[in-house]
């Protein structure tokens, strides 16, 4: 779920405006950093709503002297830019909050197991994260489809000029998106930060899943990203889950039992278990789509 | 292939015997500059420095033959280089060092450069299918899986020490073991001269102006009678192979080839050279290695934070200068013309108009930068207390408690910008009146 609240925004950002956004992770733990740094002064849910708050206006300013300068350049340019914002937004997070991770816990109202499913239990803050998600993916969803706003919204996407015709601000439309969409990541980023560790190389380990679930999902698409998101973690957490190797299906299938000499490239094949490459699966899965189904499950447009 | 063999264009002015000598003597002088610079430069750091520009060259080069010829941004180079690296390594521990086969350790860049081109063709033949993003982002892909890859596979990759070699034990060359840095510099430096020329010749082949074409433009391209797939698989495969001899020194350099090699680090790295030298110009990519290598030794020495410097410094390229170092230098070439008195002339108030504007630059760099220092030393330091060296400098030490010193950091900021600003008009009146000077004495 918390994939999917990144990816919303990522694909509210990319359907808008057509920028690939390298930085989306980035403004993820802007949120969660920014979220320490406030529930350190006001408390947790303060923090939950000024970090977005903050993160947002950040995004916005970035596209509007940043952005919007390269824009003439082309897409490559767009890319390389938000490239290079997302290492000096690292750099920044490294600078003032150090390398090491930070403390940054849940509230302690939700410190609690909600209930107990397979003896595990199953922590409050987890369905306060979930519950949480879905209004805000509802609220998006009414807000593109049913409102004014989102009517603008939608129309700059495709028709820029006319909508400019029409006496709206397109670049402030433009503008106000990408701060939406940055805020979305940073409110992903101030709950999980409190769940998981916060660190500066959050955005390192999420940034590249990011673009598999946009990509898989299909360009331009929230349902998209929003299967793709469910679907990279069931195959992800299956995989995690399960000890099949080479060495073990290939004689249950066809009965050949075969065993290579022990420190050999050959061997490390035979014998690597399906948990070991699960972190490798989503990007095997993002070449796959790309190579046989450019759009994605449910795009509509080509990458 | 065979559609591409069709002979090169006609001869033009430039293939006549001066230009030829001056083509020539560029390509002697660059030998001439590679073979003495270990005198000039003679200190140990210089020299390990040196080696790991060369080595940068050759892998930003090859990176711009993807990014600034064809076209294609990828964020999975080191994929190559790293591959190749790990080839060597594991060729030179296990069959070369043990004497059955007596190479020189000189030829060896080789077998990293058909393993980077095998690599090449195997990745390429699915990724280049497509361009722009697309490319991108399977780029990005392929980097990541074989980058994680690298811990499972232990055998070959090592896990996580890498894979370590003595490059002493083959055979020796005219008696050179390759033991001391200063033996390593002159192979890095005879690799690098062997594929700079190769990769400019590159450029000048039919093939390589097929790359720009596809660059520009596909579609034409392809009704032009080319595929433009098959001219980017073509130049995707290339570059690898550059790629692996530049990976391949690198594991020879440091004798060791590390998981890191493949990373999105690397991957990261060799664009920033590329695009901060400049893209669009065969030198660019020579410049900003050699820039880059360069900061990333120096600015270590003044401040712990120097990436940081690093990320704003490409920003700030991709927004003000898209052409990169190269792009503005090349701007000025139009102004070079003309009698040599007036060049020199001319030149010379142009320049005077930049050190105008460079002072308010200045002031402005250093008022960001000691506001960067501040906050890292109050955020991060502040159990040493409130003295700090500025820029490590032993004798300016200041109070990072002191409110005078943050708003003599933001005056200079801000003052330092709008004086920039102000200066502005002085350039560009400085920059018209050189071009239309060197109109005049040419027409």
């Amino acid at each position: 779920m918390l994939y999917f609240l990144m990816a919303a925004g990522l694909t509210l950002i990319f359907s808008m405006m057509g920028v690939l956004n390298f930085a989306h992770a980035s403004f993820y733990m802007l949120g969660a950093f920014l979220g320490y740094q406030i529930s350190q002064w006001a408390g947790f849910f303060p923090a939950l709503f000024l970090a977005p708050l903050i993160a947002g206006a950040i995004g916005a300013l970035v596209e509007r002297f940043g952005l919007r300068t390269v824009h003439k350049y082309g897409h490559v340019a767009e890319l390389l830019f938000t490239f290079g914002l997302a290492y000096v937004i690292e750099e920044v997070i490294q600078m003032i909050w150090g390398k090491l991770q930070v403390d940054y816990r849940k509230p302690e109202i939700l410190d609690f197991s909600a209930f107990t499913i397979l003896g595990t239990n199953y922590p409050a803050f987890r369905v306060f994260m979930l519950v949480f998600s879905v209004l805000i993916f509802i609220g998006l969803m009414l807000m593109l489809t049913r409102t004014r706003a989102g009517l603008i919204i939608q129309a700059s996407l495709t028709h820029p000029n006319m909508v400019g015709m029409l006496g709206h601000n397109v670049p402030r439309v433009f503008m106000l998106v990408f701060g939406l969409g940055t805020a979305l990541a940073a409110v992903a980023g101030a709950l999980n930060g409190a769940n998981q560790v916060t660190q500066a190389n959050m955005a390192a380990l999420l940034g590249p899943i990011l673009f598999v679930i946009v990509v898989v999902g299909g360009l331009g698409s929230l349902l998209g990203g929003f299967v793709a998101s469910l679907l990279i973690a069931f195959v992800v957490i299956f995989a995690t889950g399960s000890d099949a190797s080479l060495s073990k299906i290939v004689p249950w299938l066809t009965g050949v039992q075969f065993q290579p000499a022990s420190p050999s490239l050959l061997n490390d094949v035979w014998t690597v278990t399906l948990a070991q490459i699960a972190p490798l699966l989503p990007y095997l899965m993002l070449v796959l789509v790309l190579i046989f189904r450019p759009t994605g499950l449910f795009g509509t447009r080509d990458t | 292939m065979s559609d591409m063999a069709k002979p090169a264009a006609p001869a033009s002015a430039q293939n006549t015997v001066p230009a030829l000598l001056q083509t020539l003597g560029i390509w002697i002088i660059f030998a001439a500059i590679l073979a003495f610079l270990p005198f000039v430069f003679s200190a140990n750091a210089a020299i390990t420095t040196m080696c790991l520009m060369g080595i940068l060259v050759v892998f930003a080069l090859s990176y711009n033959m993807l990014l600034g010829q064809t076209g294609m941004l990828s964020f999975g180079h080191a994929v190559y280089y790293g591959l190749a690296a790990f080839v060597t390594a594991n060729a030179i521990k296990y069959y070369l060092a043990g004497g059955n086969v007596s190479l020189p350790l000189i030829v060896i860049p080789v077998i990293g450069g058909f393993a980077g081109l095998f690599f090449g063709i195997v990745f390429g033949s699915f990724s280049t299918k497509r361009g722009g993003t697309a490319f991108a982002m399977i780029s990005l892909g392929l980097a990541e899986l074989v980058s994680s890859s690298s811990l499972v596979l232990r055998s070959f990759f090592g896990g996580e020490e890498g894979v370590s070699f003595d490059r002493t034990k083959l055979a020796p060359l005219f008696g050179y073991t390759f033991g001391p840095q200063i033996q390593v510099y002159y192979l890095i430096a005879f690799w690098c001269f062997v594929c700079v020329a190769l990769m400019y010749a590159f450029t000048r082949t039919p093939l390589g102006r097929m790359c720009n074409a596809v660059r520009e433009n596909p579609e034409r391209v392809e009704f032009v009678g080319y595929n433009p797939q098959f001219v980017r698989f073509l130049a995707f495969s290339i570059a690898g192979f550059f790629a692996g001899v530049a990976g391949s020194l690198a594991a020879i350099n440091i004798e060791i080839a590390q998981a890191s090699f493949m990373g999105a680090a690397q991957s990261g790295l060799v664009l920033l050279a590329a695009y901060i030298g400049g893209v669009g110009f065969f030198v660019g990519p020579i410049l900003g290695a050699i820039l880059i290598q360069l900061l990333s030794v120096k600015l270590s020495d003044f401040t712990e934070i120097w990436q940081l410097y690093f990320g704003i410094l490409f920003i700030t390229v991709i927004l003000f200068a898209p052409g990169g170092l190269a792009g503005l230098l090349m701007m000025h070439a139009p102004l070079w013309r003309g009698p040599m008195g007036t060049r020199f002339a001319r030149m010379g108030r142009l320049l005077g108009s930049y050190l105008i504007a460079l002072v308010p630059a200045l002031v402005m760099v250093i008022g960001a930068s000691l506001l960067i220092e501040l906050i890292h030393h109050v955020a991060q330091k502040s159990a040493e207390g409130p003295a700090m060296h500025f820029l490590r400098l032993r004798w300016l030490t200041i109070n990072s408690h002191s409110l005078l010193i943050w708003a003599g950091a933001v005056v200079a900021l801000v003052g330092g910008f709008f004086a920039f600003r102000m200066t502005w008009p002085i350039v560009r009146k400085a920059w018209n009146d050189a071009a239309a000077d060197a109109q005049r004495s040419v027409s």
